[in-house]
């Protein structure tokens, strides 16, 4: 109970102060951090792969879910122009401290985790993997459907946000004049 | 979400409530005894990210446009 309020508090507060920040990439940050109370709300709630979810779908955005080149992506998070330095600027030791720290909770994560199965008594293991075979067989049998059909969907959004993202080409600009 | 003038947060803002929406599945799914709640919760979240990367691509498309984040900015299609 104490866990499940505690987790439930920094979600509630950080998805606020995600609203709150002026920056966009403090928000993210805050974004980060409603995702992992989340998390923990997932696992409170026998549900370990939503769990799981969220925060790789976060890391992955983290790194750059849309392919741009230049610092177009970095600017329009700041709102305003800005110069190479300035990007580099934000590349700097609090960034770097912070993904060390997500790297090393990263590890600290698994080696709990490979522990924890370690010691966990045979019949949970067991049940853990009939719920986890449940949710595989329901995914490939009656969701089946849906689940190609979300596969396409994210086919066609990569492709989609590639081409949007991509700079124009001035000599195709030059040939659309004429 | 409507508060905010900047494009990104309005994406976040939308990421949060996507969210919460998981969260109640999860949580009907589990007082109700059923996977299904989390199967949809799968589904929620690939189109989430879809739209994430989508939406941000057309942020990025529009900035180099407009150089402004400001949703006010782009009232061309405005009815």
């Amino acid at each position: 109970m104490l866990r499940s309020t505690c987790s439930a508090a920094v979600a509630v507060v950080a998805s606020l102060l995600v609203i709150a920040q002026r920056n966009p990439i403090y928000s993210v940050l805050l974004l980060i951090a409603s995702f992992g109370a989340l998390s923990g709300l997932y696992v409170l709630l026998d549900a370990p792969f939503v769990a799981v979810d969220p925060d790789h779908r976060l890391r992955r955005r983290d790194h750059g879910a849309v392919p741009v080149r230049g610092d177009a992506a970095e600017r329009a998070a700041r709102g305003h122009r800005s110069s190479t330095s300035a990007s580099i600027r934000c590349c700097g030791p609090a960034p770097m401290r912070f993904g060390a720290l997500l790297a090393l909770a990263l590890v600290v994560e698994l080696v709990v985790g490979a522990d924890a199965s370690a010691a966990t008594p045979a019949r949970f293991r067991r049940r853990r993997s009939a719920r986890s075979r449940a949710i595989g067989r329901s995914l490939f049998t009656d969701y089946a459907f849906p689940f190609e059909v979300t596969s396409v969907l994210i086919l066609v959004a990569m492709v989609g946000a590639v081409v949007l993202a991509q700079r124009d080409n001035p000599r195709d600009r030059r040939d659309r004049r004429v | 979400m409507f508060v905010r003038r900047n494009l990104i947060t309005i994406l976040l803002s939308i990421e949060i409530m996507l969210n919460a929406v998981n969260l109640t599945f999860v949580a009907f799914g589990r007082a109700l005894g059923s996977a299904d709640g989390q199967i949809i919760v799968f589904f929620v979240m690939t189109v989430a990210a879809a739209e994430a990367a989508v939406g941000l691509a057309i942020v990025i498309s529009l900035f180099r446009h407009r150089e402004s984040l400001n949703p006010d900015s782009f009232a061309a299609l405005k009815w």
